[in-house]
């Protein structure tokens, strides 16, 4: 306890949890609809949403920020952490699509008689549930084993994961893969039996997503406040050091990677029923950069910075893509420049005693 | 992880009947050489950087290894490191331990510790922290999880911090510290993981002449419990410290024994100041 954070660190994560658990329930279901106090729908879904933002942007901080691997990949296993979720809620829908079949509309269009084999058992929650974070995790496995034995870092790395992301987008926009093709999955009814999109379940999902993201805040800064922590800073500071030091960089650099890819996964399956779609866009290249751009304004290497700057960004894009929606792109370019020029050590930079080590 | 000594030795039947001892798993001094390249060969691109490089250091012995630029020495570290592969030839550390085959994290459990020529310490970390990782132990993911400090590893910490005179420093940002603080730092890193062999490249570069003269000392004080190869432009330092002084020159060696006798050898002259 004492090690994770001090009595202030301990009292506002305390704030935020009866924030979270207490107040926005209580305004959101017990305050009516016309007062001053309720929290509508839409708020309450846009925290939801830029909680799983800022859940991905912790896991981002520990493979970026500590680790110092620039992976701009993270939105993939986001995407499939997603999809996973996404198949769950698509059987959840029964015979209540346009065709009445129990294979979902997209399968019945393309004239499929029964699911293909990577949809078995996706009627359990479960299943999907343990789809959500071990199909990322082993993903990251399995690519970060080869890129992290091959020796490829830097700006190497962040493109390969780049491209990864890539073919994975144009892979899930073929219909022939099973997911849907281009519409990807919608139209969700149902979650454990509850209807989807009723205040009660909304406000389930976000207190879920709130307990996700603060168990993601403790555990990354329990891992970060230990000697695996330091070797983490160690390898981002100088490999090869550490190498001759006997450590296996490797096992550290493919532990981290994968949990984060993992972290991820959960944060896509909490997405998903909040917003109610998972497509091939969220593979897009370019969100995993957006994702690298949270965690730089927020302030790498401090966990709290990630979270801040995921809230900061996102809150800012939905302003901005309602108010002057074509502008979004170039604030979003002159804010990754900004922060670089003159904030390297991001918002929560601004406020952190100095000479505090970063680490 | 410490599946360091190779497989077949470690039979006892073999070992006992054939060789009259038992190769035991870690590092085998039986012979009295901790260190042994043989006909070693590294080209980059056509260059020979080493060329039948042969070479044995004793142990507990100090050597020093001179020579001009581009002679091999820091390729010479980076073979016997694991950075790099040779192309052919042979290096043992021990009698048992084939270097060729190990990784640099696995020659570095097996006891190699390495200093670089630029200090190269944790930048980001505490002093107190750079030796904390450095420190012999456990080198697994799931170990440093749950790795916690000892009072006897914080008193070896300490003792370090001393012998390397950053005792007021442990809590500082290793970047902040002088050059030739570092370089002590990075020794202080070395001595933490308690090698056998002890590499160093130009230990005392950038360092004041009071620091200089300190980590003579300390060298010459660590022969005996370690082997020490260190690589050095200083003459004087090296005359200071140096029993045996090894001359290295494309790649090969040209000259070795005492530094009196490396110094009146007329090649070695030549290659110094021939040209």
């Amino acid at each position: 306890m004492r090690r994770l954070y001090g009595p202030a660190g301990w009292t506002a994560l305390g704030a935020s949890a009866a924030l979270l658990f207490v107040a926005v329930p209580l305004l959101s279901l017990a305050v009516p609809p016309g007062s001053a106090f309720h929290l509508s729908q839409y708020w309450v879904t846009l925290l939801g949403k830029i909680m799983c933002y800022a859940i991905v942007a912790l896991a981002m901080d520990l493979v970026w920020g500590y680790a110092g691997i620039l992976s701009l990949g993270q939105g993939l296993f986001f995407a499939l952490g997603g999809y996973a979720m996404g198949m769950y809620l698509m059987r959840q829908i029964g015979r209540e699509g346009q065709y009445q079949s129990d294979l979902p509309d997209f399968m019945v269009f393309l004239d499929w008689q029964a699911f293909p084999w990577h949809w078995w058992n996706t009627d359990q929650f479960w299943w999907c549930a343990l789809l959500a974070v071990g199909v990322p995790g082993l993903l990251a496995f399995v690519f970060g084993y080869f890129a992290f034995r091959s020796r490829v870092k830097g700006v190497y790395f962040s493109i390969i994961t780049q491209a990864l992301t890539y073919a994975a987008m144009l892979l899930f926009f073929r219909n022939e893969t099973g997911f849907g093709g281009n519409n990807g999955f919608t139209d969700f009814k149902r979650i454990l039996g509850y209807p989807i999109a009723t205040a009660e379940t909304r406000v389930a999902l976000v207190v879920a997503t709130g307990a996700a993201l603060l168990g993601t805040l403790l555990l990354a800064r329990w891992l970060v406040t230990s000697r695996f922590g330091r070797v983490l800073a160690a390898i981002r500071d100088a490999e090869t050091r550490v190498a001759f030091c006997g450590y296996h960089t490797l096992h550290y650099k493919l532990f981290v990677f994968t949990l984060a890819a993992m972290i991820c996964g959960l944060a896509g399956a909490l997405y998903v029923p909040q917003v109610g779609i998972i497509n091939p866009s969220e593979m897009s290249p370019a969100n995993s950069i957006e994702i690298a751009i949270w965690v730089a304004v927020g302030g790498r290497g401090t966990l709290v910075g990630a979270i801040v700057g995921a809230g900061l960004v996102n809150g800012a894009k939905s302003f901005f893509t309602q108010a002057f929606p074509e502008f979004w792109l170039y604030f979003l370019g002159l804010l990754f420049i900004a922060v670089t020029l003159f904030l390297p050590r991001g918002v929560v930079g601004l406020f952190a005693r100095r000479g505090a080590g970063a680490a | 992880m410490n599946a360091i000594a190779l497989a077949p030795s470690e039979s006892p039947a073999a070992g006992s009947v054939a060789l009259g001892h038992v190769a035991r798993p870690g590092l085998d001094l039986s012979h009295g050489v901790v260190l042994y390249l043989d006909d070693v060969h590294v080209s980059f691109d056509g260059f020979k950087a080493l060329d039948g490089l042969s070479l044995a250091i004793e142990a507990g012995e100090l050597r020093c290894v001179i020579g001009p630029n581009g002679a091999g020495k820091t390729t010479m570290m980076d073979v016997v490191t694991g950075r790099t592969r040779p192309d052919s030839g042979r290096a043992f550390f021990g009698q048992t331990i084939d270097l060729t085959r190990l990784s640099e994290a696995e020659i570095a459990q097996a006891g190699i510790g390495r200093k670089f020529q630029q200090p190269t310490v944790f930048e980001r970390l505490t002093v107190f922290e750079n030796l904390e990782l450095a420190l012999k132990g456990d080198r697994r993911v799931r170990r440093t999880l749950f790795a916690r400090l000892d009072g006897q590893a914080r008193d070896r910490i300490a003792q370090t911090l001393e012998r390397v005179r950053l005792l007021g420093d442990a809590d500082r940002i290793a970047g902040t510290l002088s050059h030739g603080q570092k370089q002590w730092l990075e020794i202080g890193m070395l001595l933490v993981q308690e090698p056998k062999l002890l590499l160093l490249d130009e230990p005392v570069a950038g360092m004041t002449d009071e620091e200089t003269e300190r980590t003579a000392e300390l060298l010459v004080s660590l022969a005996g419990a370690h082997s020490l190869v260190v690589v050095e432009h200083d003459m004087a330092f090296v005359a200071r410290i140096a029993r045996r002084v090894t001359v290295l020159h494309e790649g090969r060696v040209l000259a070795e024994g005492p530094m009196a006798q490396v110094q009146a050898d007329p090649r070695v002259i030549e290659v110094y100041l021939g040209r």
